[in-house]
């Protein structure tokens, strides 16, 4: 059973969007790949389930879904 | 000097020597728009079907060549309508639903514009802008034949503006040398680069985009499908880092090419060099062609900081400048101008306080910002600023293609819906919290379908109480709206639109056919005060 959700599950995209461009204004790019890594394992944490960050770093990777 | 700023599409009011021109003291007139674009003739027509004797001023003879504005939304075609010009926009223009995106050469999704039924208009139109200015030209002329008093001057240049007390004077220069006129007031409707704010000394803060784009109106040979393609880094050679392909009618195409901030314009604008790069995207696709007009344009976001200066008031690009990405360029001077018309003709007329002119402002500046909001955002995507910008810009549009969450961020431009004008001093309490949230007070009225006719057909101009299950005496001498009064369940379309989840309202509608207020049930002594309140006499009742 695939537990990651992949349907729409964001109201305002742009808002959203707007202020990760905004965290990195003015960063050099070590700077961004650090906020990013970051950010990503603040999610991870947020998170909390294995199975669900497998399957989305899979999507990261842009390897084709896997159907269970 | 009277020089040409551009070639025209048409030649519709050329110069003509007036009486005014002879006075010894300067003529006198109750309203001047300056300015001949679309806005600036809506706002003439808007003006003059009201009884308001307006002039317009524009330096030009006709209209401008060029696709330029091309998309034109629902609402800007719903107030065209009430001033009675839609028709003939309706029936050139193209209607488009089906949008593609591409990222290099591989297709990331479509969209639909599915339309909602039940409205008059379509979500937008496709149309050059020479058409819809001269549309509102031919308007104007049927109705100067129906007595309205609307006088346009070609070839007749503002070049100086005194502003004292509640008088306008304006020096004009033609090519029979300079007069003076003078009026009550004055809308500016001069352009972007407005020489009327200029020669008043006002700013325009903003953002200007590093980038160029170059666009072009072609001529093809052989029938190609009728939707809007986008291109983010197209990998046909030299269109830059995005592209677009929109239908016009007379089987046009607008294309746009990203091409950067570094550029030799007048090289770029020359026949070989645009050819070049219109082969290289068209040729594959086996399309001929052949060019009908070419310009570049750089993108800015810019707006003054009022747009009410006494009585001389902005209107359209003058006023604030958007990038085109969203299409709210024109479509929001269009509703400057359906703002404004309604004010105007209450203080002339003496049934509103003057402040009630600074509502014009504070309502088109919350517009405003959300316009530049929007196309901001999509000019930061299009046009990425930095390099991590760029790659998250680009990880949306390769996780586009597989995930469809992905895709609400992928940005190409967001498209043009009216403001609403949420938290307006206009606007009285919400009365019917749970009814829809799209026709709450500070929305436009959503259309809907009546017997033969549609609903907003049968408001605008003036005010209108419009009941839905609840039983409204005549109120007239009470107060001065119309009344359309209905029973739920015998439009559909309109009891969802109007009560949703709620047995019965009652809303009072403005002029401009935004919600004012609304209520559960009818209560004179309530929309008496609603009344009071959206008119500019909030503070005093």
């Amino acid at each position: 059973m695939a537990k990651l959700n992949r349907s729409r599950n964001i109201t305002d995209a742009d808002d959203i969007y707007a202020s990760l461009i905004a965290a990195h204004e003015g960063l050099s790019d070590k700077e961004s790949a650090a906020l990013n890594a970051r950010l990503i394992l603040t999610l991870f944490n947020h998170i909390g389930d294995a199975e669900v960050i497998e399957e989305a770093l899979g999507i990261a990777r842009l390897s084709p879904p896997v159907e269970w | 000097m009277l020089e040409d700023r551009y070639a025209l599409a048409h030649r519709l009011y050329p110069y003509a020597r007036v009486a005014d021109q002879e006075a010894a003291a300067p003529a006198h007139h109750q309203a001047i728009v300056i300015g001949g674009g679309p806005v600036g003739m809506a706002a003439a027509l808007e003006l003059g079907l009201k009884g308001i004797e307006t002039v317009v001023l524009d330096d030009h003879e006709g209209v401008g060549q060029g696709s330029r504005a091309i998309c034109f939304s629902k609402r800007c075609l719903e107030v065209a309508h009430r001033l009675g010009a839609a028709g003939p926009m309706m029936e050139k223009g193209v209607e488009w639903s089906l949008g593609r995106v591409f990222h290099g050469d591989r297709e990331v999704f479509d969209f639909n514009l599915l339309p909602e039924e039940g409205h008059r208009f379509p979500a937008f139109i496709n149309l050059q802008q020479p058409y819809f200015e001269k549309y509102l030209v031919e308007r104007i002329r049927q109705v100067q034949k129906e007595g309205v008093s609307i006088d346009i001057r070609g070839r007749n240049k503002v070049i100086g503006i005194d502003h004292e007390g509640d008088e306008v004077t304006l020096q004009v220069e033609t090519p029979d040398g300079e007069y003076r006129l003078t009026a009550d007031w004055v809308i500016v409707a001069d352009g972007a680069s407005s020489p009327t704010r200029n020669m008043m000394g006002l700013g325009f803060e903003g953002k200007v985009f590093e980038d160029n784009f170059l666009i072009a109106d072609v001529r093809m040979k052989a029938d190609f499908p009728v939707e809007r393609r986008f291109w983010f880094e197209p990998t046909f050679k030299g269109s830059g880092d995005s592209a677009l392909l929109h239908k016009q009618p007379d089987g046009e195409w607008r294309i746009d090419f990203q091409i950067g901030w570094d550029i030799d314009r007048k090289e770029e604008l020359k026949d070989e060099n645009v050819r070049a790069r219109l082969d290289a995207m068209l040729g594959p696709m086996g399309i001929e062609y052949e060019v009908v007009w070419t310009s570049i344009y750089t993108f800015q976001c810019r707006r003054m900081e009022k747009f009410r200066h006494g009585h001389v008031i902005f209107v359209g690009d003058s006023a604030h400048q958007v990038s085109p990405f969203g299409a709210r360029g024109c479509n929001s001077g269009m509703q400057d101008v359906d703002n404004l018309g309604w004010k105007l003709k209450r203080v002339i007329d003496g049934q509103s306080p003057e402040s009630l002119l600074d509502t014009y402002d504070e309502e088109r500046l919350v517009a405003t910002d959300e316009n530049i909001l929007n196309s901001t955002r999509a000019t930061d995507f299009i046009t990425p600023k930095s390099k991590i910008s760029k790659i998250f810009r680009n990880a949306v549009l390769d996780l586009s293609e597989e995930n469809d969450f992905a895709r609400p961020f992928v940005n190409s431009g967001r498209l043009s819906v009216p403001a609403t004008l949420d938290g307006s001093s206009l606007n009285s309490e919400d009365g019917l919290p749970d009814g829809p949230e799209r026709s709450r007070p500070g929305a436009v009225c959503p259309d809907a379908p009546l017997d033969g006719d549609f609903l907003l057909d049968r408001i605008g101009d003036r005010f209108a109480v419009l009941a839905i299950g609840v039983d409204v005496p005549d109120f007239e001498g009470d107060l001065d709206a119309d009344r359309l009064v209905f029973a739920k369940g015998t439009i559909p379309v309109l009891d969802e639109r109007y009560l949703g989840e709620v047995k019965q309202g009652v809303y009072l509608i403005r002029p401009d056919q935004h919600v004012a207020a609304r209520w559960a049930d009818w209560n004179i002594n309530a929309v008496r005060k609603a009344f009071e309140r959206a008119i500019g006499k909030g503070a005093e009742g």
